[in-house]
């Protein structure tokens, strides 16, 4: 098509106002157009990798030899999701416990309330939030505070006589729990 | 200048904005407005700076952030620049809120004015929590965490919305550089457009003139009768109005300086691993009242109040002028304005304090009780405070000074409850207190109590050898008796 400035057509603009009205909303449309195809790329650069599951893999956090039966540790592993510019950003912390020869119980750090990370005192065997004062017995259910619920748990096992734990994702970023 | 005029316009288009007449009367109530834009245009240059120095990935952003701190010349300056800048475009902008508030400025024409001017306020909140967020030390990783936990609290994409915010399942990889991306890039972006709108706004419908009271705003007189009285005692903008302006920003600049060189930037924390324990997430002073909020607010009403509030009080104030564009503005005449201004500005005052006390945290670090608080050495109740230090009692509960607020003080408990109220008490716990039934012996609990007893004010000194006059029998019937039923109450009712 020939675009022409001195074309009659474009100067009739007051005689013809519904070619005006409907060449407004072709711009309006193919602007629109245009930011859909540049924008939706990027949402989905954006999106999509959060939209996936996190892979969950067993990670080494020591010789089972090395935890005293009855003894509350905490333990740090790095996790498979973390890149080479991740640094210590990527580990993940457990109170880990050995219960029996080969049966270990995982807490996951983080509070049930709001995330902070909770403490193991030894004394009166009590795990504490320092955020809001929300108290777990030893096996993870709650004594007080805010917390709504118990403390999540890893998965364990031993191979191999190492200590395995299952790395998971932040329990409140998880649909299933 | 003839020449650049003819090819941009820009010189008489200033030109006409500083010759405009503006309202008389315009004091210095009104500088805080243009001293909100100076403190941005001061955020936005620092942040230019430290952006030189600044490595916006997981793992080199504690260490670049050392190096600002520490070696790079002038480093410290400018990240305390940085950091009071922030406090101060937050301070600006609640006073300016509140004086377009307390006269009525938002009325009629202004409604667009007002409404611009809450995004700008709530994107400035947000942009400032990012800022916190970028200065990535542990807190900052626990202080996103909660965050998120929040944002998990919405209806339906909630969880969805936490694992956006975290960019996954757990805080690392692509955290950090999604916050810094709304941090540098976004938000300041959106705080410059709505700014030069706001601005825009400001010209357009003019400066308000300060109001006077039995002078109401009646849209279909306001604008002739503003024009009318521009025309007849307006003063200049320039230089009348904007000096002023200017010898303000100055002030508020020469105060951040000195903020910076005085006091500085918040401390850097401990490094920004997730697995560490010692982390005590606590934002910025400007949050604290929030902080506070979440700490404090009854636990069944969290979803209310962590979702359903902040988007209550942004309609509510977005509505403001919709609801009330015409009639008084003088604040005398609008007493239940004044009233609701003055509620909830204590309110928040009162909740800073609380946020800054911080007495709903356990003292994990409370010094121990001393010998010389105990009043003993040896024996019952010496071993019964060692109990008490031991066994976590000390986190929530003061005595003479030692210890945590979250419970009540213990100092004199003594005058208060009786052994066997104590014993329930112990046995039982509360909402706030583990169930300690389950977890001291005997003899513990009978130790505990004997030195619990020795709390009084009135009967026994402390500071002396005590000896205790123990029921017969251990932990005497009556209390165990009540203390089984409370407990079988307890677990009917979980």
């Amino acid at each position: 098509m020939k675009i022409d400035d001195n074309n009659e057509a474009c100067r009739s603009g007051e005689e013809n106002p519904g070619r005006r009205r409907f060449l407004a909303r072709l711009g309006v449309a193919v602007g629109s157009l245009i930011a859909i195809m540049a924008g939706l790329p990027v949402i989905g650069y954006i999106l999509l990798p959060v939209s996936r599951k996190m892979h969950r893999q067993w990670v080494s956090v020591g010789p089972a030899d090395r935890f005293t039966v009855g003894d509350t540790v905490l333990v740090s592993f790095e996790n498979p999701s973390a890149r080479p510019w991740t640094g210590v950003s990527g580990k993940t912390g457990a109170w880990v416990r050995r219960v029996g020869d080969g049966n270990f119980i995982a807490f996951v750090l983080n509070c049930s309330h709001l995330g902070c990370p909770v403490r193991w005192e030894a004394s009166p065997k009590l795990f504490i939030c320092p955020c809001h004062g929300s108290v777990y017995y030893e096996d993870g259910t709650v004594a007080a505070g805010p917390a709504p619920f118990s403390l999540q748990r890893f998965r364990v096992r031993v191979r191999s006589g190492q200590v395995e734990l299952e790395s998971r994702p932040l329990p409140f970023t998880e649909t299933t729990t | 200048m003839q020449w650049l005029d003819d090819r941009t316009g820009l010189v008489k288009l200033i030109k006409s904005i500083a010759d405009h007449p503006a309202a008389p009367g315009v004091k210095w109530k009104y500088v805080f407005g243009s001293a909100v834009l100076t403190a941005f245009l001061m955020q936005v240059v620092t942040g230019i700076g430290l952006l030189t120095t600044y490595v916006p990935s997981s793992g080199g952003a504690y260490e670049s952030l050392q190096y600002i701190t520490d070696k790079a010349p002038l480093g410290a300056f400018l990240r305390g620049m940085h950091y009071w800048g922030a406090s101060m475009m937050v301070v600006l902008l609640i006073i300016h809120f509140l004086r377009v508030f307390l006269m009525g400025s938002f009325k009629f024409p202004r409604e667009l004015n007002w409404i611009t001017g809450v995004l700008l306020m709530a994107t400035t909140l947000v942009t400032a929590f990012c800022g916190q967020i970028v200065r990535w030390d542990q807190d900052a990783v626990f202080g996103l965490v909660v965050a998120s936990k929040m944002a998990a609290h919405v209806p339906l994409i909630g969880t969805w919305l936490a694992h956006f915010i975290i960019g996954g399942g757990v805080v690392g990889s692509y955290t950090l550089s999604r916050i810094f991306d709304m941090h540098v890039i976004v938000l300041p972006t959106l705080l410059a457009s709505l700014i030069g709108l706001h601005v825009y706004l400001v010209l357009r419908n003019g400066v308000s003139e300060p109001p006077v009271p039995g002078r109401g705003v009646d849209p279909a007189t306001y604008r002739s009768d503003y024009h009318d009285m521009l025309r007849k005692e307006g003063v200049p903008f320039w230089p009348t109005v904007v000096l002023r302006d200017f010898v303000f920003a100055t002030g508020v600049v020469l105060v951040v300086l000195l903020l910076a060189w005085l006091v500085g930037a918040r401390e850097l924390g401990h490094p920004p691993d997730p697995s560490l324990i010692n982390a005590h997430p606590r934002p910025d002073w400007y949050f604290w009242w929030l902080f506070a909020v979440l700490a404090l607010l009854p636990h069944a009403l969290e979803n209310f109040f962590m979702i359903a509030l902040p988007l209550l009080i942004g309609l509510v104030l977005l509505s403001v002028p919709l609801v009330s564009n015409r009639g008084e503005r003088h604040p005398a005449r609008r007493p239940l304005a004044v009233a609701v201004v003055v509620f909830i500005f204590s309110g928040i005052v009162a909740l800073t304090v609380a946020g800054w006390h911080e007495n709903w945290s356990p003292r994990v670090n409370a010094s121990p009780l001393t010998a010389d608080i105990i009043g003993a050495s040896s024996g019952p109740v010496y071993e019964g405070a060692m109990v008490f230090n031991n066994m976590g009692c000390l986190f929530c509960h003061t005595i003479e000074g030692h210890g945590g607020k979250r419970g009540p003080n213990l100092t004199w408990i003594a005058d208060r409850l009786t052994r066997d109220q104590l014993t329930l008490r112990i046995m039982n716990g509360a909402y706030n207190m583990p169930v300690f039934g389950r977890i001291l012996s005997t003899a513990e609990t009978e130790n505990l109590l004997d030195f619990l007893s020795t709390r009084k004010k009135f009967g026994f000194e402390t500071g002396k050898q005590q000896s205790v006059v123990r029921p017969s029998g251990p932990l005497t019937h009556a209390a165990l008796h009540a203390s089984e039923e409370l407990a079988i109450i307890n677990s009917a009712h979980p």
